[in-house]
């Protein structure tokens, strides 16, 4: 593997060099000033360079290769929203400058903000969020406050199905509520039954993934609607799988008070390797007094007297938002439709063209995602889904989401997106296929695997239990 | 001296006028997994009979320690802080916390039984 | 109309054949009354050539000034190419989270290194691998400080308000309380401290430079808050650090802050980068992703995400944290900037707005400018202004300058960067003279 850039460091050597000093030096009391060097890096430009460009060769993005990763919408990241991005009129404006003097930033977030409320169904956005998992706790805030705002004080806790992603119990217990788990019935959908056991006026209100994490619509999800809101409360709507559906059904339309949206998911914004994001929160009309500050609507800043407040500074991942916004603009409403359309026909062809080799968690029709449990193959061979994702990495394609949702067993999700090949989608069909014939002729070879990446597989117990997370020096 | 157990896997060493000490079962730790991390209790803290005193982490996954015994903490073990892996090499003679307090043996398994109900498993 | 589909008629025939369905019931799972049965109400797409015109006009309707003077959280730096060149990499621009750590090492290395020139900053033992912003860096410490009988916040005035906000958002449904004390003269007073630290104190929290600018006394108000049994952090902008003594030499427990000024641009506010840097003792109640080294089978160095029993996909309702992401593309940024500018390079940009601030500063006196709190600052400092604040940065803007932030009608927060030099000062100050007497 490649060496530290402070391995890299030689005593003395520099890279970027600054102006003359034209001002006269001010001396800090020894108060303040820092009696030694930080130990960074001593590198010339070209040795940062050489770095980086080594890193990228040991990384691996949607631009290398197919990575249908369920859930995350890998989706191909245009180059046009780069460019939208980078443009000096986004770039170099202060956040606090006079909103008459950032018109077009203005506009642009009102615009973008208007767009995702047709798309959703719902009446206001606030784009301050920076990720999904800040969405929903602005959620679930906005939510608090609508309560105790009516002085509905008693209703503490949060139902989430047993098939959410973790960030919904986790935001739901930092805003103050208790969770409540219902579980799933067999089409990872809500039980209804189980949910009117946990419906009463304590209930603050019901997280859901529609299309859920199994990649199917809830097909009950009127009749849950109306539930949770005979009972008081309020309906949030986990956006992850909002790929499925733009243009077909709108979270608002079936009853949803509150969404998140992940622009960086659904929107087509890169990921970067994990951050930034976007994280909009859009609500129905009745929570709109309790937005957060910061809020941009009709090219005015918000004023609420009843605010949350705000939840991180300014306005949001504002460059993340140029780029969905990009986005939103290249499709249009008939592209956007036809994106939904494309990557549910492409995740029902993948599935077809898997589900006699693998158990499928649901065999019929699925949304944008399907999940594969792998769980009978492991009782045969031994070779678990994590196995298999390791053989996928030889391949040079990155493997789909593994041992989620937590209610399948060994479970592969699987989420080509609509911007991949029939092609594609075949060779990944045709390798999968491989490495089940391998498991059963060769299990060993499998549970060695990976052989080509640039490290084998880690110890993540070792890294655990006796944490280094800086270099040493 | 003798050492019970509770059906969430932890033992406790009754032994008279001696404070309890605790730990999990070799059951525990195989189900567990490599630990990678204990979250003790501190000195001090009140732990009930039946609640959880901490929790401990393998890589991928976390469980509460429930406590057999009730009362106040009055050791820890430090040794787990830097080396938890001794929970999974002989979880018998490494023990997390010792308590002085009461104990309600009724809700305690003998050791028999105990490893009897492990052969279950 | 832009597309970014492959598949040809022919193969979405061939593959509805597969599956044995026709295109009209693909989405029949979703139930016919909920349908929108209208097309959404958004304009029809647009080819690059269109979106770039309509993007280009809207960026185009954004003043961007020439000289920029305010800081108060955003501020103005010089981005060396190579910064953006690299950071432009697609294979790290799009990657996912790195899950599969045999396939993403150079993003987790990137992010290893990332949280070396934190901690080397900072002096801290551990980093996290980033967050969203400092604002939401300062909020996410509060839980890390939290202890059974000890639900106190304290905050100085003199972290900006924006921090302020977040932390009181973010805490609204938590048990801790919050008490923002008072400074004088610009910064925390001792005997303000005193008077309010008491058993139930669980954390003091200052900035350092502070908004106003100015430096506070933090030896000595962390001996006052440990003797107290409570927590020190620091919020700091980390170029600072390479002229300031460290947090954790001024006996900081947690150190967070925003990292804008390594690489980003002011971008109307974001992306940013929030850090979080603490000591070995809580270093597992540190929120988010952390990166750490280990060894693969062959024994070979490799990084991992790791201490992953505390997050939220593991914990669930347990977990102190929802984080599920960070910066990641933000903090390989920084730390190529880091990289390019060495110890050296930062120590001198850092130090050409200490000088250049306080050129400015004592020019501005001469006009009636007066310097509001007589502290030591840094490249950040409170003024009077003889007029209104509002008129100072409707005069200078006709000269395209950004003026100070108007904090109070008659108060100006200034900032100074290398990317003003002190002919441009000079500038200015002439056209202040203009309308100062």
């Amino acid at each position: 593997m490649s060496k530290l850039i402070f391995e890299r460091s030689v005593k003395n050597r520099r890279g970027i060099t600054l102006p003359e000093f034209d001002c006269p030096e001010v001396i800090l009391d020894h108060e303040y000033a820092r009696s030694s060097s930080p130990r960074l890096a001593q590198v010339a430009e070209v040795d940062v360079v050489r770095h980086y460009m080594e890193l990228s060769r040991y990384a691996f993005g949607v631009d290398n290769g197919f990575y249908p990763l369920g859930s995350c919408t890998m989706k191909y990241n245009p180059k046009l929203n780069e460019t939208t991005a980078a443009l000096e009129g986004f770039n170099s404006i202060h956040p606090t400058q006079d909103p008459s003097t950032v018109k077009g930033a203005m506009s642009l977030l009102s615009n973008l903000s208007t767009s995702l409320c047709e798309i959703t169904g719902m009446d206001g956005f606030t784009l301050q969020p920076s990720a999904g998992a800040h969405g929903e706790f602005t959620g679930l805030l906005l939510i608090h406050a609508y309560h105790s705002d009516r002085k509905d004080l008693k209703r503490t806790k949060v139902i989430v199905p047993d098939s959410a992603h973790g960030t919904n119990p986790a935001s739901a217990n930092m805003a103050g509520y208790t969770i409540i788990n219902v579980p799933s019935n067999e089409l990872g959908g809500v039980d209804v039954e189980a949910l009117k056991g946990v419906l009463s006026d304590e209930v603050a209100a019901l997280m859901l993934t529609n299309p859920n994490t199994l990649g199917l619509f809830d097909p009950n999800i009127e009749e849950i609607a109306a539930l949770v809101h005979k009972a008081g409360g309020l309906l949030y709507y986990d956006g992850a799988n909002l790929n499925a559906i733009m243009g077909e059904v709108r979270p608002g339309d079936m009853g949803f008070d509150v969404v998140h949206l992940n622009l960086h998911k659904t929107f087509s914004t890169p990921h970067g390797g994990g951050g930034p994001g976007s994280g909009p929160v859009g609500v129905k009309k009745h929570l709109m007094p309790y937005l957060p500050k910061g809020t941009i609507i009709d090219e005015h800043f918000v004023e609420n007297e009843k605010t949350i407040g705000r939840v991180r500074s300014y306005y949001g991942n504002f460059l993340v938002n140029v780029r969905a916004y990009t986005y939103i603009l290249s499709l249009g409403s008939n592209g956007l439709k036809e994106a939904s359309e494309m990557a549910v026909l492409n995740a029902n062809y993948m599935m077809s063209q898997l589900k006699e080799a693998f158990t499928v968690a649901y065999p019929g029709p699925c949304m944008h995602e399907f999940v594969l449990s792998l769980q009978d193959l492991k009782d045969k061979t031994g070779i678990s889904a994590k196995d298999i994702c390791k053989g996928l990495l030889d391949y040079k394609v990155h493997p789909p989401t593994m041992y989620f949702p937590l209610i399948v067993h060994e479970a592969l999700m699987i989420e080509p997106t609509e911007t991949e090949s029939k092609e594609t989608m075949d060779e990944f069909i045709k390798i999968l296929l491989e490495l089940k014939d391998k498991a059963y002729s060769d299990p060993d070879y499998l549970k060695n695997a990976p052989y080509t990446t640039p490290i084998k597989r880690v110890d993540d117990v070792l890294a655990a239990r006796h944490p280094i997370l800086k270099a040493e020096m | 001296m003798k050492r019970l157990y509770a059906n969430t896997h932890e033992w406790v060493i009754v032994e008279e006028g001696k404070d309890f000490v605790v730990g999990i079962s070799d059951y525990a730790q195989i189900a567990l997994g490599d630990i990678v991390f204990v979250n003790s209790p501190s000195l001090g803290d009140k732990v009930t009979q039946g609640e959880s005193f901490g929790d401990v982490e393998s890589v991928k996954a976390v469980s509460d320690l429930i406590s057999p015994v009730s009362g106040k903490v009055v050791a820890v073990n430090d040794a787990l802080l830097n080396a938890p892996e001794l929970l999974n090499s002989d979880p018998l003679n490494t023990w997390i916390m010792k308590v002085s307090g009461s104990v309600n043996e009724a809700e305690l398994l003998d050791e028999a039984t105990y490893l009897a109900l492990d052969k279950d498993h | 109309m832009a597309s970014y589909l492959l598949n040809t008629k022919a193969q979405e025939a061939e593959m509805l054949k597969a599956i044995g369905i026709e295109k009209k019931d693909l989405f029949n799972s979703i139930p016919t009354k909920l349908k929108l049965k209208r097309s959404l109400d958004l304009p029809k797409g647009l080819s690059e050539m269109e979106v770039l015109a309509k993007l280009t006009s809207l960026a185009n309707q954004n003043k961007v000034y020439s000289i920029i003077l305010r800081g108060a959280g955003s501020e103005h730096h010089f981005i060396p190419s190579v910064v953006k060149q690299l950071s432009s990499r697609e294979e790290f621009v799009s990657a996912y989270t790195p899950y599969q750590a045999e396939f993403s090492q150079g993003i987790l290395q990137s992010i290893f290194e990332y949280q070396t020139d934190i901690c080397e900053l900072t002096g801290m033992d551990g980093s996290n691998a980033s967050v969203y912003d400092g604002a939401s860096a300062a909020a996410e410490s509060i839980q890390m400080v939290l202890e059974r009988n000890r639900k106190e916040i304290l905050i100085a005035d003199s972290v900006s308000p924006e921090v302020i906000e977040t932390i009181m958002t973010y805490t609204t449904c938590s048990d801790a309380t919050i008490k923002v004390l008072k400074t004088k003269g610009g910064i925390l007073q001792e005997d303000v401290l005193k008077k309010n630290l008491n058993e139930n104190t669980a954390a003091l929290m200052i900035a350092n430079p502070n908004y106003f600018g100015c430096l506070e006394k933090v030896d000595e108000l962390s001996r006052l808050t440990h003797e107290a049994g409570a927590k020190l952090i620091v919020y700091s902008n980390p170029l600072t650090l390479a002229v300031l003594k460290s947090p954790r030499a001024c006996g900081a427990d947690i150190a967070v802050g925003e990292a804008q000024a390594f690489g980003l641009s002011m971008a109307f506010g974001g992306p940013y980068l929030g850090y979080m840097a603490t000591t070995n003792e809580l270093i597992r109640r540190l929120p988010g992703r952390i990166v750490g080294q280990t060894v693969d089978t062959e024994g070979k160095r490799s990084f991992v995400l790791t201490l992953q029993a505390r997050e939220q996909h593991i914990r669930r309702e347990k977990a102190t944290s929802s984080l599920c992401s960070n910066q990641a593309l933000c903090a390989l940024t920084a730390s190529v900037y880091v990289a390019a500018m060495g110890p050296v390079g930062l120590k001198e940009v850092a130090e050409h707005g200490l000088r250049r601030a306080h050129y400015f500063q004592k020019e501005l006196e001469k006009i009636g400018f007066k310097l509001k709190n007589d502290t030591p600052f840094f490249n950040e400092f409170v003024t009077t202004s003889p007029l209104a604040a509002k008129a100072v940065e409707r005069h200078l803007a006709q000269y395209n300058i950004l003026s100070g932030l108007d904090i109070a009608s008659h108060e100006i927060l200034w900032c100074v960067t290398e990317t003003t030099t002190k002919s441009q000062l000079d500038e200015v100050l002439g056209y202040l003279r203009e309308v100062a007497r």
